[in-house]
């Protein structure tokens, strides 16, 4: 689908728990095909504070509703005046931007790596693997309980396992502690990755040990998202690249990570 | 509908917006939102001689009403842009003029000979004013000598219009104006972006990864038009006014303040679509105050 800026109407606001809210948008007209990976660049208006829109990974597609779905957690104002979006108001959204992940050519069996609010690309990414009939083993890490969400909706794509860093929920730890990171990686023939940077190293340099492909969602500060302001640059094995239009999904092997 | 053209040099625009340098990047990119054909022209991004890779990341903080970066000029360097770039952009019906920056003179020199040669190209813009390059940049565009220096050079080897933008990190911008005015400038586009600083309290680091960075966007403005309407006091040559604009009203302000056209910059970022609402918007001013040309405006502030 090609990017375009847009007033979106907020059909609905599902508030998750304290902090976490999923807000359905409303598109005008038929829309095309969505890459699970790509993002979108939401202005908070009337802000005093905020100048700058805040972008958002797309979470859910629905093509017959025409709608798309956004997971937001509250890490600031802008985030937070999002996450309680009015139904019936409109956003501006710049969307879809970005490249989106490599879907496997033929059935694969694939691990989901999500940390905190990394999932949310991971839930349309997850839906059409299954679609696509691969098996699909789903890691999410959180700092608590708390911040682990929709996990009634992972399940339903394959088989879910969690880690949290107080022990509240699954194994103790960070994601990487999971056993699955042990000895058994090499059972898959592809693994994405979306979360905080440290922990996509980690799970990059674990991808990289075992020789399984791996693609991870960045998250850089960005003023446009569409490749003009140049702020959001990674550097590459090719040198900077925007991480708004080379990415946000790179495979690890273009980054130069020291892992 | 007005007459919204306006004329830098020799060169008539089809109307006063133009889209500032780093802020647009070759036009392409805004292929999907807009026929870019309907500005009155766009600046491409800085351009050096060599192909730079920038500065390293994180290159931009938010501020209050603006934002700073010091994305450092990265760009692929003239002779890719001429192979690669400008073919492409010969498909627009609009003013491309490329902004030109360097390290030294002699890089200055070479970049606007390559652009010489280039037909679709109807300028160079001089960068004398980038703050985010370690060598060169503002510090040619901070001093008087120095501005004269580097425009009298391109001046001797670029026949085609040549528009000069100043920076604004100076004690008097009009003796800079002067200076490269006298040295054969055919226009003056200001400000480049102010230099400034974030700090992360909570880290206690600077938030640029090169400590200090240019900013822009609203916050600029009010500092934009005082330097637009005392440089247009004093030259005899176009102005081009740039700095935080975000609406037609404040684009009206600049061509009050003496500004022949203006460049929208900033505000690309955050609405893609915002030059043509200015456009339209400049259009539905004039005609409401019942001037039949934008040119009625120019410089016409009450006093």
């Amino acid at each position: 689908m090609r990017k375009s800026v847009q007033n979106l109407k907020v059909i609905a606001n599902h508030r998750l728990n304290d902090n976490h809210s999923i807000i359905h948008l409303q598109v005008d007209g038929q829309l095309e095909n969505i890459n699970p990976g790509q993002f979108a660049n939401i202005l908070v208006d009337q802000s005093q504070s905020i100048f700058l829109r805040r972008p958002f990974s797309i979470h859910t597609v629905d093509y017959q509703k025409n709608t798309i779905s956004i997971l937001i957690k509250e890490v600031g104002e802008g985030t937070r005046t999002l996450a309680h979006a009015q139904v019936d108001s409109y956003l501006s959204v710049i969307f879809p931007l970005g490249n989106g992940f490599t879907l496997p050519v033929s059935k694969e069996k694939v691990l989901l790596v999500g940390g905190g609010c990394g999932v949310a690309p991971l839930m349309l990414l997850a839906q059409i693997l299954s679609k696509d009939s691969n098996e699909i083993d789903i890691l999410i890490g959180a700092r608590s309980e708390i911040d682990l969400v929709e996990l009634d909706q992972y399940i339903l794509f394959g088989k879910l396992f969690t880690t949290t860093e107080d022990g509240s929920h699954g194994i103790m730890g960070f994601v990487t502690d999971h056993p699955l990171f042990d000895t058994k990686l090499d059972q898959y023939e592809r693994i994405y990755c979306c979360g905080p940077e440290p922990m996509m190293k980690a799970v990059a340099a674990k991808a990289r040990l075992s020789s399984v492909k791996c693609e991870v969602s960045l998250e850089n500060t960005m003023a446009c998202g569409f490749g003009v302001c140049l702020c959001c640059v990674t550097e590459t094995t090719q040198g900077h690249k925007c991480i708004c239009t080379d990415g946000p999904v790179f495979n690890i092997n273009q980054l130069k990570w020291q892992i | 509908m007005a007459d919204l053209t306006t004329v830098i040099h020799n060169i008539k625009l089809k109307n006063p917006v133009l889209t500032a340098s780093g802020t647009f990047g070759y036009g392409t990119e805004f292929d999907d939102f807009f026929d870019i054909s309907r500005l009155g022209g766009i600046i491409v991004k800085g351009t050096t001689i060599h192909p730079r890779q920038g500065n390293s990341y994180p290159r931009m903080a938010e501020t209050a009403s603006g934002m700073l970066n010091s994305v450092g000029l990265q760009n692929g360097g003239a002779p890719n842009f001429a192979s690669v770039i400008y073919p492409i952009l010969t498909k627009y019906d609009t003013s491309v003029f490329v902004n030109v920056s360097g390290s030294t003179i002699e890089d200055y020199v070479a970049c606007a000979e390559i652009i010489n040669d280039l037909d679709h190209i109807a300028g160079i813009e001089l960068n004398i004013s980038c703050p985010n390059v370690k060598e060169g940049g503002m510090a040619f565009g901070t001093s008087c000598p120095s501005a004269a220096a580097v425009v009298s050079a391109v001046r001797k080897v670029y026949y085609k219009t040549m528009i000069v933008k100043l920076s604004p990190n100076v004690t008097d911008i009009v003796e800079i104006a002067k200076a490269v005015e006298g040295s054969g400038a055919d226009a003056l586009s200001l400000i480049n972006t102010l230099l400034g600083m974030a700090i992360n309290a909570e880290t206690r680091k600077p938030v640029l990864s090169t400590i200090t960075g240019g900013l822009s966007g609203p916050a600029v403005k009010p500092i934009a038009l005082r330097m637009v309407w005392q440089v247009a006091q004093a030259s005899k040559i176009p102005v081009i006014g740039i700095g935080g604009i975000m609406n037609a009203t404040d684009a009206i302000e600049f061509f009050l303040a003496g500004a022949s056209a203006v460049q929208v910059g900033t505000a690309n970022f955050i609405d893609p679509l915002i030059t043509l609402k200015i456009i339209d918007g400049i259009d539905s001013y004039l005609n409401r105050h019942k001037f039949s040309s934008v040119k009625d405006i120019i410089g016409c502030l009450h006093l």
